[in-house]
């Protein structure tokens, strides 16, 4: 036999329910500690949802973040934060800072006069200062930003529902929901609690996760529809603990991949996209494991029908209660 | 059994073929880029220079040589959202309104009574008549100067709004020509841009509208969204205005209809003008760099014909009287009239260095913008940022690519090779695509592409599983993988839908490097479904053919 790298072995009868009490809790407790986090950390939101504007400062010599303040302060910019950034690629003569000045009273972007003034007086502490990057976000579109990535994360998670009640069953669908809003909540809990910036990207972020989560969780209730239909007496619980064992295999090798070229990109990537790539990983991570652990336990407690072959001629009354959408399983 | 038709063979592998013949520029970026831009300056110019050629013929032009196009984030440039202040127009057309009106209204002072114009919110002119009584007269003279709207939506209107009351007359713009007004301000503005990007001959500028009153402008290669802004000319407004006055003090009382604005090149000096203007920008038709008959810098210019007769009319009207020429609500010079103009042409000379000079000289060729612009967001990123971003990712994909390419061989063997053959073919695909649509990549593009790297062998690795099911209940080789790839199939299929769901809704919704990472996403999701279940599927047939296994082993 040739040999065969296995991260799962080829049979396993793990019962994913035996301490569905445990992880069912810790999945609760995280979901009210990111809440609870949401309203009392808030999040960090970037320019791009609070209006303001932020520069990327690249300098020869080393950066000193108090030395900087002290020199934009006379300027009286308001809310001015500025914070050293950090990647294995850059060299000593590589530094790199981010300064971040909040929304000016009155005007929509900042001006070009205003970005001069913070060159110059930060190009008197070293004149190897040079701008990387400048942008600038007005209240006014920040706002709607806003407001479009909130549409589009509920339209994500509407679409999706609507997709699997079609698919599947509605108690399916409500199963897939509560997961994908439990890898949702979980992840920007993360960024409350370490205050990494969230901006636009992140939405997006946000969104590949509810697609790849609500990609595995498809896989699992595929296999469970289909065992559904061959054992039609067995228990529910056990059908589930089935279809997950079945299909572990292929849910650790498609994460196994996925975040391996995730990795990469979280250590090789640059910084610039940094925040966004951890949160993907992250998100993966917590869809994994919400998959496995969150979406079929509902699915169980709503309970579902077990008629699904209705062509079965040996059960002939079972055929009473079909489903209006029964006939979309044949897609 | 397990069986592909001739045909179908043939066409999988002339898609992979023709994948990897429009990929291909794409690997020589810099010399296909050379080659297009030689090209399409040959195919303007008409001229043909040694260097133009050899960087023309450095690709052969019977091979493809559509390229992805590099975002902002990534080639470096300059981003802005402007908000085009729509209102400004009405103002001025009451204001060009007024003085006809006024003629108009003159005519019959014996009815009306004295005329006089009040001061009234933006937008709209008011006019107070001496004879309050005869105000229904007053109102049908302004109805003269009202017109159908003529579209579709504002049929049955009028282009003004018309009200007496008392002894007061008030005239704004209807509803519906207000909505045809906004349209055409936003025309104006977007080709005047365009043209003002396009004088200085960047590459690939997007300049498009956005929502109703909004454009999005986006110039890679511009050293600042600053840069980009001084280009465009935020405020330049050029007009000719009667003077009606000097004064010292910024904060003059003006009349009704008057504004004050300074001398550009001297402190303290203000001019009172009338603030209907003559001509405006609008009729400028040329504008040139020259030099006065002192040998300083100037610009000449040249009046379309309604603007040299108004020109020309007023300053024969006008000789010994100053006018002024103002730029940006700043007066450049304001030079006496000696002698009427009519031949439509003059020139303006002032205190300006010839780089001034020029740049005013493209600012009034490219006319002048019909209102203000209010930047609500822009975004500069430097050319090095754009090209580290590059690198990293292109290290990254490499690397992320090795390590799912280890792991698959090492979990699926001989069927990891497939695969990997079938990631490779993946990746060529998805380029292929982006540079046919010329869609472009951006910074979460490429993070995009790497996910894409992940994911894509799920499809395989969902049936590489599903064979390796079948194979345990020891129905042959041949059927475990057929039936592996039958029942994999709804799993795929639902489970690409939903991710394409989600990536569609980004597309819609998501602007800039969002929009960037949802084409690269939905691509992605096509070609690795593709393949998954073709290529990967032929390769198999193709071996299992060759090789007949009595046993399989995935």
């Amino acid at each position: 036999m040739a040999f065969r790298l296995k991260l799962v072995p080829d049979e396993t009868k793990i019962d994913f329910f035996r301490w569905q009490f445990v992880t069912f809790g810790f999945s609760a407790i995280l979901m009210i500690a990111s809440v609870l986090l949401l309203f009392v950390n808030g999040l960090n939101f970037g320019i791009d949802f609070r209006g303001g504007t932020t520069i990327r400062t690249e300098a020869v010599q080393p950066i000193d973040v108090g030395a900087y303040r002290d020199a934009i302060q006379p300027l009286d910019l308001g809310d001015v934060a500025i914070t050293e950034v950090f990647d294995p690629s850059f060299g000593p003569e590589r530094n790199v800072a981010q300064v971040r000045i909040g929304a000016q009273d009155g005007a929509e972007a900042v001006t070009p006069a205003t970005i001069e003034e913070v060159r110059g007086v930060l190009q008197q502490i070293d004149p190897s200062i040079e701008f990387a990057s400048v942008e600038s976000v007005g209240p006014k579109v920040s706002g709607e930003l806003i407001n479009t990535a909130i549409y589009a994360v509920l339209a994500a998670l509407v679409g999706i529902s609507i997709y699997i009640w079609l698919r599947f069953e509605w108690q399916f669908s409500i199963g897939a929901i509560i997961s994908l809003v439990h890898d949702v909540l979980i992840t920007m809990g993360i960024f409350a609690l370490f205050q990494i910036r969230f901006d636009l990207t992140t939405i997006a972020a946000l969104l590949t996760i509810v697609g790849y989560s609500i990609n595995d969780t498809v896989v699992v209730f595929d296999r469970l529809r289909e065992n559904l239909m061959k054992y039609k007496t067995r228990p529910l619980r056990d059908l589930m603990n089935l279809s997950v064992n079945e299909t572990l295999s292929r849910t650790v090798m498609t994460s196994g991949t996925t975040l391996l070229a995730l990795i990469a990109l979280l250590v090789l990537g640059g910084d610039v996209i940094r925040g966004f790539v951890f949160a993907i990983t992250f998100g993966i991570l917590i869809g994994t494991y919400s998959s496995i652990y969150v979406a079929k336990n509902f699915v169980l407690w709503l309970g579902v029908k077990r008629d699904w072959d209705k062509t079965d001629p040996k059960d002939p009354k079972k055929r009473k209660n079909v489903s209006p959408f029964e006939g979309a399983e044949e897609v | 059994m397990l069986q592909i038709d001739r045909w179908k063979r043939i066409l999988i592998i002339g898609i992979c073929l023709l994948g990897l013949l429009y990929a291909l520029p794409n690997a020589f970026y810099a010399r296909v880029e050379a080659h297009n831009d030689a090209a399409a300056q040959i195919e303007a110019s008409g001229v043909e220079t040694p260097e133009l050629i050899a960087a023309r013929d450095a690709w052969p032009s019977w091979l493809p040589a559509g390229l992805v196009n590099l975002g902002l984030d990534l080639r470096g440039g300059a981003h802005l959202l402007g908000e085009v202040q729509v209102e400004q127009v009405y103002k001025s057309r009451m204001d060009a309104l007024w003085p006809e009106l006024r003629s108009a209204l003159a005519e019959d002072r014996g009815t009306v009574g004295a005329i006089r114009r009040v001061d009234a919110p933006e937008g709209e002119l008011r006019i107070e008549i001496g004879n309050p009584d005869q105000m229904a007269r007053a109102v049908e003279i302004a109805r003269e100067f009202s017109d159908p709207v003529t579209t579709l939506t504002g049929a049955g209107q009028q282009t003004l709004d018309i009200t007496g009351s008392g002894a007061t007359l008030s005239i704004g713009l209807s509803d519906a020509e207000k909505t045809v007004t906004d349209d055409r301000t936003i025309q104006q503005t977007l080709e005047i841009v365009r043209r003002r990007v396009d004088e200085v001959g960047t590459r690939e500028p997007t300049i498009m509208r956005q929502g109703s009153d909004r454009v999005l402008i986006q110039v890679p290669g511009i050293g600042s969204a600053a840069e980009l802004k001084e280009l465009i000319g935020t405020t330049a407004q050029l007009t000719f205005n009667p003077v009606v006055g000097t004064t010292g003090d910024a904060d003059a009382q003006a009349g009704v209809g008057q504004t004050v604005a300074p001398l550009i090149d001297q402190e303290g000096v203000y001019y009172i003008l009338d603030g209907t203007p003559v001509v405006t920008g609008e009729d400028l038709v040329d504008a040139l760099p020259a030099t006065d008959q002192n040998g300083l810098p100037a610009v000449t210019f040249r009046f379309n014909p309604s603007g040299a007769r108004a020109f020309g009319s007023y300053t024969s009207a006008n000789v010994g009287q100053p006018f002024a020429i103002v730029l940006d609500n700043e007066v450049i010079s304001a030079p006496v009239i000696r002698q009427a103009i009519t031949t439509g042409s003059g020139q303006i000379s002032g205190s300006m260095d010839f780089d001034q000079a020029n740049q005013l000289a493209v600012l009034l060729r490219a006319g002048a913008l019909p209102a203000e612009m209010t930047f609500l967001e822009e975004r500069t990123v430097g050319p090095e940022l754009g090209q580290d971003s590059i690198d990293a990712g292109k290290v990254a994909a490499g690397v992320g690519f090795v390590l799912v390419v280890a792991l698959m061989i090492g979990s699926y063997g001989m069927f990891g090779i497939f695969a990997t053959v079938a990631l490779g073919f993946n990746m060529v695909l998805l380029f292929a695509i982006l540079s046919a649509i010329g869609a472009t990549l951006t910074l979460p593009g490429i993070a995009g592409i790497v996910l894409t790297i992940g994911m894509a062998v799920d499809a395989n690795v969902l049936v590489f599983e599903r064979i390796r099911e079948e194979l345990k209940t020891a129905r042959g080789p041949a059927r475990a993988i057929e039936a592996g790839y039958e029942k994999a199939m709804s799993a795929i299929v639902d489970a690409n839908i939903t991710t394409l769901i989600v990536a569609g809704i980004l597309f819609v919704l998501g602007s800039g490097p969002v929009k960037g990472f949802a084409v690269t996403l939905t691509i992605g999701i096509v070609t690795s479904v593709f393949t998954a279940l073709f290529v990967t599927r032929l390769i198999t047939v193709m071996w299992f053919e060759r090789a007949r296994p009595k046993k399989i082993e995935v």
